[in-house]
């Protein structure tokens, strides 16, 4: 039986106590919340911290949405809690009418016994991942370990100097493509700022967060006149990491596309926008010519590696189908609803 | 843990699924992968399915844990263990409490599942052997029951065509 | 049903006076019922191997290899041995005798002792008194390896200067070659209207097993060791326990724990049975190995990656007239069951359609790769594929339904084929008839919308076979029955429960014959100290040998119970029925005993009542080298029917649902022959559309995927909806008709799948599995005007033997091989033992084990 390394165990009820514990473990300690990432790769000895503090314990951390508003009137969107399950999000009626797209991109995650695990807050910051580094110790070490951890080569691209691991949420480029809020809490300071920023494409430093900060908050913006949808590529119906994730925003004006976000996951180190995309669509009507320009424009700079399942070459291929079907669906949502 | 308040010590660093089988001596709750990605290791914490292989135990405390072994109650089975037995739901067994009690939450929260409902449900559980369709039937089956209907497996069920 | 009599095996043996069972008045065989596993099953109760634990046991640790090939140069294990709580660590110094399934191929080691042949090959051992410190030891053992060149696949196997990795075989990393010639397939094809050549890949693909391999093992102070094992073979571990530990086999017990899936997976003596057996022995404590799910992908035995070249020529109405097969075999890097897997990409291809002329050349390679080894179908899901997409393609050519085609040329029952298999009932033409017309097939296929599509495949399976692993004329099964003073009996039997209910099958065939009700009937199988030999749960055998074993038993203690009864009730024994719990007259049912009381009374008067059957396959016809494979007692036979979606733009098959028929001669427990049926063509599905054992070529050969998550495996998202029909064409040498089912159902899916997508947008993906990618580069391929494949497109030149050729029946043969060829030109003389691989390889080989 694969078991987990020997390491202490705390269970902070407040988020000020999860902090000072952090910073009193300093870099032995790491945070968990539903633990579907961390415990499996500490069961690889991907990390292994002395010390585990637990968030699921942190009142802070689970509450309930909370509509925000702008001067006490007007809709300033939604405040989603970083420990709500994804269970929860699925389930939550609000958040599936007013933001289908959230809900849609949590359904998709894993596997219904891992969406009652695993948070919000957990999947945004879920670790990159690659068919070379989520392995055992033992198979690594037949490989003489990657960059990743404990080796000093990136067996995908075995001449660059970063490791190309791939970021693999399912909510990282839908909330990159809503432009979403995140709120994070360190010891010193809060902060909150855009979910693009919250990333970096390097398979190793992933994340802007720093490691004593914790995301506390997700904030959604109004939804005065936007849609948004998520397709995803991945072998099966349920289990998969998406080896391609296509998040798109766009802002209607009347029968034209005002403004769009187009954010593609599983194809870098991080929630990949690619603006030329969006560029390619801004002022049109979506026709297919269009809909063509910006599924030419994301098929580019989509570069997969050799390191998720799927031939690569198939994978980039399916970026411009994917892109193509999600405009439609944007396409023909908007055509039903306008009058 | 399956309705009695229990007391077990254990290392820090164990698994729910670890103490379950190491520490408790029920090894009712198999393991397939112990990495979160086949299912088998399926328990009920506080009712909600969860793979037990990545829960540690020490944040059982205080929790309802429910195990395969909790699911029947004084001399007869469950319903749904009924049917998986009839039906045929079980082959190598192996898969099956974790099936059991992925779909005992199920009933507990859609007392009348479709066919797609179930498949959603247990979409989280791998089995090599029945190709699911026989635990879909047995699911059916003991929901109906459960509801209070005299329900009795379809004759192709179990004799084909 | 056709006009057989539905048990004609009961109408012989029988000695006069013994009690009549009439056709038709089955009791409990036929019935759907509760199998009598199934509550310790539901309840959690049920103890696989790693559920077992004893007092102070210790637990083991493999150290496996990092390297695909590589010369061991010195193993350091002092710091190992230092550990705390450490207790033994051994190296493959400490077990130097080899073993292997099979006496020709005595090739493995329990721990490599100089040489590793794939990355997980085991090296090192330790016992520790826990998991972690035995992991902690295993990483503190020094291996020096000197790597050699590595072998990825067959090709690269039979290049010039390709490394030989073992020192025997038939040519260089050749393993095994065979060529077989029945008949003069370059006549049947210089007499054919239509020839055509294709190339086919079946690609490797394992059994996952929910079930990690785990095996406890006990030494007592008196000399004798007992291993508890997640094994569908005690008999092999057993002789191959002895074999290394180099013990008397009478001082080893091996029982096999209820499988969590077997899949042919758990068959073969493993080096972690065989390494804690030896740590118990010295630590004098006993000592449990549970592997991971990454080191089951090494223990793999799964199925062999196989390319195939098909030649057929037919007549103008679709007749085989002439049918030459090759197929190269990628083995991995040891022998395990390679010999008969190969054999069998060549037995069955002439048991479904007539075939005048067959032809088969065959080879196995090693190369550096986890060993492939019986997988469910064992060999034939890759010719069953090759064959049944030309018989498509065929079709297509010849502007025939692929349906009417097959039908037309359906081998008949109680005939010999061109390669002396005896096939005895035959109810394939009824399949195709059942998915033909539950499908929709002759108004829906070729006419619905483009990317929708319907294929149809068919195939057969032995129901065991006919000849052991090793050469012996002894009986395949054996059942002990001992009937209790309190009316319940218990069933002895060594057949392996791995999940495909064997134990039911026994229960209720003794339930049958004795009519005792099965919840009193107790089932102890799979105990080498206390049950009669069964080989073993492999090639489908089960239910045809035990259970006919089990026949005999359970009638010979219905005779010896009703010579008592009959005195008591003063009927004539030919009167007397057994059901129910009761003993009573056929014409007066009121005159009666309970089984309980006529035990009593027949105990009273001969002593204890308990009896023995065996079973032993019958001679098959065929008398040539290599005849040993193919033959059966009985062949089931499937057709399936599944309907596809495929999406031109990413070449992503979605099987909404598949029609089985399924050839079952007569069912045991129909429930558990539905069950049987859906599982199989779930894991044919998973094969065809994604299954794939993938190796790293760029990193030394590691596996890619040793895990669940990314091994994909079909979730209940995947799979498709299956309308099962079955046919019961019983066969006389079935128990009550029974032939099986775990395995033949499989075997037509894949190739029904790849018929279907070619119906759906008009390609050919000539390749399992057939992924999204290689739909789409068919797809482009027939856009830019190609011929709209993917697919193999070269064989590589393989040293042939000379064939051994054989005459059909129909030429007048014999069964035996022509002896010019043999004697004349392989200087050796003509085989006639029909023990293909035993016998003659043993006597080739100098390890023979007899």
């Amino acid at each position: 039986m694969l078991r987990l390394p020997s390491f202490t165990y705390l269970a902070p009820k407040t988020l000020k106590q999860a902090l000072q514990w952090k910073h009193d473990a300093g870099p032995e300690g790491m945070y968990v919340a539903g633990g579907t990432d961390l415990y499996p790769n500490m069961k690889r000895r991907h990390q292994d911290p002395k010390v585990v503090i637990s968030l699921a314990g942190v009142k802070a951390l689970r509450r309930k949405p909370a509509e925000r508003r702008n001067g006490g009137t007007a809709d300033a969107g939604l405040a989603l809690a970083a420990g709500m399950t994804l269970t929860e999000i699925t389930e939550h009626r609000k958040l599936r009418r007013r933001y289908p797209v959230v809900t849609r991109g949590a359904e998709l995650i894993s596997t219904p016994l891992l969406r009652n695990m695993g948070t919000l807050g957990g999947n945004l910051c879920l670790d990159t991942r690659c068919t070379y580094y989520n392995q055992s110790y033992e198979w690594r070490k037949a490989i003489d370990f990657c960059m990743k951890k404990d080796g000093a080569i990136c067996w995908v691209a075995p001449s660059s100097p970063r490791c190309w691991a791939v970021q693999s949420s399912d909510l990282a480029p839908v909330m990159v493509a809503l432009d979403a809020q995140l709120h994070l809490v360190g010891r010193a300071a809060d902060r909150t700022i855009s979910a693009a920023a919250f990333y970096h494409n390097d398979g190793i430093a992933y994340l802007t967060k720093q490691p004593d900060e914790v995301l506390t908050e997700i904030r959604l913006p109004a939804p005065n006149g936007w849609d948004a949808t998520y397709h995803k590529l991945r072998r099966r119906g349920t289990f998969d990491f998406p080896v391609l994730g296509v998040a798109i925003w766009v802002r209607w004006d009347a029968a034209r596309v005002d403004d769009a976000r187009i954010v593609l996951g599983g194809v870098a180190s991080w929630p990949q926008a690619v603006p030329e995309a969006a560029e390619a669509v801004r002022g049109t009507q979506l026709e297919d010519a269009a809909i063509e320009a910006a599924a030419t424009a994301a098929f580019r700079p989509s570069k997969p590696m050799d390191n998720t399942d799927f031939a690569l070459a198939w994978r980039k291929e399916m970026t411009r189908v994917y892109v193509r079907r999600a405009l439609e669906e944007l396409r023909d949502r908007h055509a039903t609803r306008r009058p | 843990m399956n309705g009695e308040p229990t007391q077990v010590a254990f290392a820090p660093h164990k698994t729910l699924l670890e103490v379950l089988r190491e520490d408790l001596g029920l090894t009712g709750t198999k393991h397939g992968c112990e990495l979160g990605e086949c299912g088998t290791c399926t328990v009920l914490l506080d009712e909600i399915p969860v793979l037990s292989c990545l829960v540690l135990a020490q944040a059982c405390d205080g929790r309802r844990v429910r195990t395969v072994e909790g699911m029947a109650t004084g001399e007869g089975l469950h319903p749904l263990q009924e049917t998986f037995a009839d039906l045929g739901a079980a082959q190598c067994g192996y898969c099956t409490p974790g099936f059991l009690l992925t779909a005992e939450a199920l009933l507990a929260a859609i007392p009348t599942p479709s066919r797609d409902q179930i498949r959603e449900a247990l979409a989280g559980n791998l089995c090599r052997c029945t190709g699911y369709l026989k635990i879909y039937e047995a699911v059916e089956l003991a929901a109906a029951r459960m509801r209070g209907e005299d329900a009795q497996p379809r004759p192709e069920t179990i004799h084909g065509r | 049903m056709g006009d057989r009599p539905r048990d004609r095996r009961s109408d012989h043996d029988r000695p006069a006076g013994s009690p009549a069972r009439r056709p038709g008045d089955l009791r409990v065989v036929g019935t759907a019922h509760r199998r009598i596993d199934a509550v310790g099953k539901v309840t959690g109760r049920t103890q696989y191997a790693d559920d077992l634990a004893l007092p102070r046991m210790l637990h083991a640790k493999l150290l496996r290899s990092p390297h695909a090939h590589a010369r061991i140069a010195q193993v350091d294990v002092s710091r190992a041995l230092a550990l705390d709580g450490v207790h033994a660590v051994l190296t493959g110094a400490d077990l130097p005798t080899p073993f292997g399934i099979l006496p020709v191929s005595q090739d493995e080691h329990a721990l490599c002792p100089d040489r590793v042949r794939f990355v997980g090959d085991p090296v090192a051992a330790v016992a520790a008194t826990t998991e972690e410190i035995a992991a902690a030891a295993v990483d503190l053992i020094a291996v020096e390896y000197e790597p050699l060149s590595v072998v990825g696949d067959p090709a690269e196997a039979i290049a010039g200067d390709a490394p030989l990795i073992h020192d025997y075989g038939d040519a260089g990393n050749l393993h095994k070659l065979v060529n077989l010639e029945f008949g003069d397939v370059e006549e049947g094809f210089a007499a054919a209207h239509h020839v055509r050549e294709d190339l086919y890949f079946y690609g490797g693909n394992t059994h996952l097993a929910m079930e990690q391999h785990a095996s406890l093992a006990e030494w007592t102070p008196d000399g004798r060791l007992t291993l508890w094992s997640s094994t569908q073979t005690p008999h092999y571990v057993h002789r191959a326990l002895a074999r290394v530990l180099e013990l008397p086999p009478g001082r080893i017990r091996v029982v096999a724990t209820p499988n969590g899936g077997g899949f042919g997976g758990k068959s073969d003596p493993f080096n972690h049975e065989i390494v804690v057996a030896k740590l118990a022995m010295l630590t004098g404590r006993p000592v449990k190995i549970a592997l991971t799910r990454e080191e089951v992908f090494y223990c793999h035995r799964g199925r062999h990656p196989t390319l195939m070249w098909v030649k057929s020529g037919v007549a103008r109405d679709g007749k085989l007239l002439g049918l030459h097969f090759r197929t190269l075999l990628d083995g991995g890097g040891y022998g395990s069951y390679g010999v008969a897997s190969t054999y069998y990409t060549g037995a069955l291809q002439t048991v479904t359609y007539q075939v005048e002329r067959y032809k088969f050349e065959g080879a196995r390679a090693f190369t550096n790769k986890p060993p492939c080894g019986p997988k469910r179908g064992h060999g034939t899901p890759q010719p069953r594929f090759a064959l049944e997409v030309q018989m498509d393609k065929i079709a297509t050519d010849l502007g025939l339904d692929p349906a009417e085609l097959r039908l037309r040329h359906l081998v008949t029952a109680d005939t010999i084929t061109a390669n002396w298999l005896r096939v005895g009932s035959m109810g394939l033409g009824a399949c195709i008839a059942k998915v033909v017309d539950a499908s929709g097939w002759r108004t829906r296929r070729g006419t619905l919308p483009y990317g929708r599509g319907l294929g149809l495949a068919c195939s057969s399976y032995i129901s065991g076979a006919g000849l052991p692993i090793y050469w012996n004329d002894m009986p395949h099964s054996g059942v002990q029955l001992k009937c209790d003073r309190g009316g319940g009996v218990t069933v002895f039997c060594g057949s392996t429960d791995i999940g495909q209910g064997s134990d039911g099958i026994l229960a209720t065939i003794v339930s049958e014959v004795l009519g005792v009700p099965l919840g009193e009937i107790t089932v102890v199988s799979a105990d080498t100290d206390l049950t009669p030999v069964d080989l073993g749960s492999y090639s489908s055998r089960v239910t045809l040998m035990s259970g006919n074993a089990a026949i005999q038993a359970a009638e010979r203690a219905r005779d010896i119970i009703s010579q008592h009864a009959a005195e008591k009730l003063q009927v004539p024994a030919e009167r007397l029925v057994f059901a129910e719990g009761r003993v009573f007259d056929a014409a007066d049912p009121d005159v009666w005993l309970s089984f309980a009381e006529a035990v009593q009374g027949a105990e009273a008067r001969t002593g204890t009542v308990g009896t023995v059957g065996s079973y032993t396959p019958p001679a098959s016809p065929g008398r040539y080298r290599g005849a040993g494979v193919g033959p059966s007692p009985a062949y089931s036979y499937s057709a399936a029917v599944v309907e596809v979606e495929v999406d031109p733009d990413t070449g992503i098959i979605r099987v909404p649902k598949a029609w089985v028929a399924h050839d079952i001669g007569q069912c045991i427990n129909p429930a558990m022959v539905m069950g049987q049926v859906e599982g199989s063509v779930y894991m044919g599905l998973g094969e065809a559309l994604m299954e794939e054992m993938v190796y790293r070529e760029n990193r030394g050969l590691v596996h890619k995927i040793p895990s669940m998550l990314e091994y994909k495996s079909p979730t209940t998202l995947e799979m498709c909806d299956v309308e099962t029909h079955l046919v019961a064409d019983p066969d006389p040498n079935g128990p009550f008709g029974a032939k099986e089912v775990g395995q033949g159902p499989l075997l037509p899916i894949p190739p029904a799948i790849a018929n279907a997508v070619f119906d759906a947008v008009g390609v050919r993906v000539d390749e399992v599995p057939i992924s999204p990618e290689k739909v789409l580069r068919a797809l482009k391929d027939k856009a830019r005007g190609g011929p709209g494949r993917t697919g193999p497109t070269a064989f590589p030149d393989i040293p042939w033997p000379e064939p051994i050729r054989v005459p059909t029946p129909w030429e007048g043969g014999d069964g035996k091989a022509l002896k010019h060829d043999a004697a004349g030109r392989r200087g050796r003389a003509a085989d006639q033992s029909a023990a293909a691989l035993p016998r003659s390889g043993a006597a080739s080989h100098p390890e023979r084990q007899h």
